[in-house]
């Protein structure tokens, strides 16, 4: 079953302390959703760093690489030509289009990457707690199951009450459908 | 929780918000019938598109012989345009790429309606390039792809092929920028939608975002990096552009400053276009308490020192012009203060640099009608900036039986008109159906730069001055955990 405890807070300092409560307390959460990114939450969270800026590098090298790798071949090697004397392999004359390949590789992977790890698609239908997550309140989910008891029910609400929380609500997705 | 920020400091959200009220007051654009203003504006702008596109069809139906461009005179209105749509797009990233690394929270309240607005300038920047060749049909051929001409591959060592690339790559990746930071945005309006048909779009436009902390920290991720990525992108594709010119042997082209002088030039520019279209926007849509008189203020500061760096570029090419004893380069900027176009370098020289030195004064930096006139202002001398450095040095080069004079055809008035038309009517597309004020980021910054957080700060400085820490204040600058009790 896709059930959960969403506790509602309306402040992110809040939210913050109340985090450490909670998993004080014993509790795993789930998922905590904000309407704009909260400084203190990731580390509160224990998430570690995103790797996306790798990813960025390893883009931007594999444009650098491809600019002037084609360049220089089709320059030298798949038909030279004589521009104003110059010289075949004039390699200043090729950073201008190496940078802007890097830049535009190193962008595209990184946003990419980032659509897909974290799930983004054109036809997504994502599970939303609380639909003014995204506007005012900041929600912090628990799973739970159907070995969930009373008390445990209890004890989560009344963890959520003492750290200040607006609203409690149970979601239940299988339901729902 | 955040630095201090002291209450003297302009807030940057005025009135009594809270997360609530900024999502209302910035989504509300987006709900209802759109106002008489709006459909007034959008005739007006889509009628000149159109004749834009009419104009364009004209062009390419007839040649370019219905431009009066000339064997002197080969450039005039078509790169004109191309370098001032191109330099007023570079205000956007600046805004929302070097403001972010320079931790400016002032960028939030401008950012979005700054990168939409570099998007439609660099659409209609891109046009150029395109109609300007005999053949647009033949314009596949500036792409390397491979072809049975050889394979005939483009000039890579020439500045015009450095251009494809350079607003290719700055069209994409601001796109990109600009995109990223919209998904939040539009994640909040499908969730506060009440239709489902309206839900079901913005909910695709968001491509499913709600806001997890995971996701938020590769999002902010994302937008460093791109920042960063962003900031020599837009150097560099200016100073392409004005390798367009710099590389070439022409008297008042070829010189070393042409660089950071477009650069500097571009954000002038640029931000001008911000001002104008932020002072109606803000009008319009009753923003006022987001775009505040700071904003304003502080990019009558960016325009003010980017106008100076013009000025003295200015008098640098007349000075270099002299010293260099090149009698050519010399007759360049003879011709220009006392030749025939002299008005064409009077009109640039008193919007350029007389215009943005009012800004020295702080009343006037903060005088709204002022800074709606300069900004206009300055857009026009800076097109007459572009006008004068390519038509001047064209018309009267080495040698005088070549000179001739050049005034524009009708077409090439029509496509100019049209291509501000074809920008107006994207920015009010825009304006009408995406948020024009980043809603996630203004809230971000509500805490530390709000009007009530001055308030709040001011009176837990007086708290300790009169009585220590006992009254709950703090040292500036420290850190401190929120208490629970």
């Amino acid at each position: 079953m896709d059930k959960y405890v969403v506790g509602l807070y309306d402040d992110e300092e809040v939210l913050l302390s109340a985090i450490k409560k909670v998993k004080q307390a014993g509790f795993h959460i789930h998922e905590v959703v904000t309407p704009f990114p909260v400084h203190g939450l990731d580390d509160a969270l224990g998430h570690k760093q995103s790797r996306l800026h790798t990813v960025g590098f390893v883009g931007g090298a594999t444009g650098f690489t491809i600019a002037i790798s084609f360049m220089i071949w089709a320059a030298t090697s798949s038909y030279p030509t004589n521009y104003g004397g110059k010289p075949y392999l004039s390699l200043p004359s090729y950073i201008p289009i190496t940078f802007e390949l890097t830049v535009l590789f190193a962008a595209i992977s990184m946003v990419v990457a980032f659509f897909i790890r974290c799930g983004l698609s054109i036809s997504a239908s994502p599970k939303i707690y609380d639909e003014r997550t995204t506007d005012y309140l900041f929600g912090m989910a628990i799973k739970v199951t159907e070995d969930t008891t009373p008390e445990d029910y209890s004890r989560i609400n009344d963890t959520f009450t003492k750290t200040g929380v607006a609203e409690i609500k149970v979601r239940d997705f299988d339901e729902e459908k | 929780m955040g630095s201090y920020e002291s209450p003297i400091r302009e807030p940057l959200i005025l009135g009594d918000k809270d997360y609530k009220q900024i999502t209302t007051d910035i989504v509300r654009s987006t709900q209802g019938f759109p106002p008489m203003a709006w459909v007034i504006a959008i005739s007006i702008a889509g009628s000149l598109a159109a004749f834009y596109f009419f104009c364009v069809a004209w062009t390419v139906y007839y040649g370019i012989g219905v431009w009066n461009l000339n064997k002197t005179v080969g450039w005039a209105y078509d790169i004109t345009n191309f370098v001032w749509w191109v330099g007023i797009g570079h205000a956007g990233t600046l805004i929302s790429a070097v403001l972010l690394l320079f931790r400016q929270k002032w960028r939030t309240g401008i950012n979005r309606a700054a990168e939409a607005m570099t998007i439609f300038a660099v659409i209609c920047a891109a046009q150029f390039p395109g109609i300007h060749m005999g053949r647009p049909w033949m314009a596949f051929f500036i792409f390397p792809y491979p072809n049975s001409r050889g394979p005939l591959w483009p000039n890579f060592q020439s500045p015009l092929m450095w251009d494809v690339f350079a607003i290719s790559t700055y069209f994409t990746v601001s796109l990109l920028f600009w995109y990223s930071g919209l998904l939040p945005d539009f994640g909040t309006i499908r969730d506060r939608s009440k239709g489902k048909f309206r839900k079901a779009i913005y909910n695709a436009l968001s491509f499913g975002w709600r806001g997890e902390a995971k996701h938020w920290q590769r999002f902010e991720s994302l937008s460093l990096v791109l920042a960063g990525l962003s900031t020599p992108l837009v150097l560099s594709v200016h100073t392409i552009v004005s390798f367009d010119f710099a590389t070439s042997v022409i008297p008042g082209w070829h010189t070393t400053i042409f660089p950071p002088y477009f650069v500097a030039g571009a954000i002038f520019s640029g931000f001008a276009m911000v001002l104008t279209l932020m002072l109606i926007t803000r009008k319009v849509l009753k923003l006022e308490d987001y775009i505040t008189i700071a904003h304003i203020e502080a990019m009558n500061k960016i325009i003010l020192l980017t106008g100076s760096i013009v000025g003295i570029a200015y008098i640098t090419e007349l000075w270099t012009a002299w010293y260099s004893g090149f009698i050519y380069e010399w007759f360049a900027f003879y011709n220009r203060a006392l030749g025939p176009m002299a008005w064409a370098y009077y009109i640039m020289m008193t919007c350029n640099v007389i215009s943005p030195q009012f800004f020295w004064i702080k009343k006037l930096r903060r005088n709204l009608y002022l800074t709606f006139f300069l900004s206009i202002t300055v857009n026009i001398g800076m097109w007459f900036e572009r006008f004068v450095i390519i038509v001047t040095s064209l018309y009267r080069d080495y040698i005088p039986s070549s000179w001739a004079d050049y005034y524009p055809s009708w077409v090439e008035v029509g496509i100019y008109v049209g291509t501000i038309g074809l920008f107006f009517t994207l920015f009010l597309l825009f304006a009408r159906a995406f948020p024009v004020i980043a809603i996630a980021e203004v809230k971000s910054i509500l805490k530390s730069s709000g009007a009530a957080a001055r308030v709040k700060q001011k009176a837990k400085d007086d708290a300790m001055a009169k009585g220590g820490y006992a009254e709950g204040g703090d040292l500036a600058g420290a850190h401190h955990d929120v208490k629970i009790d």
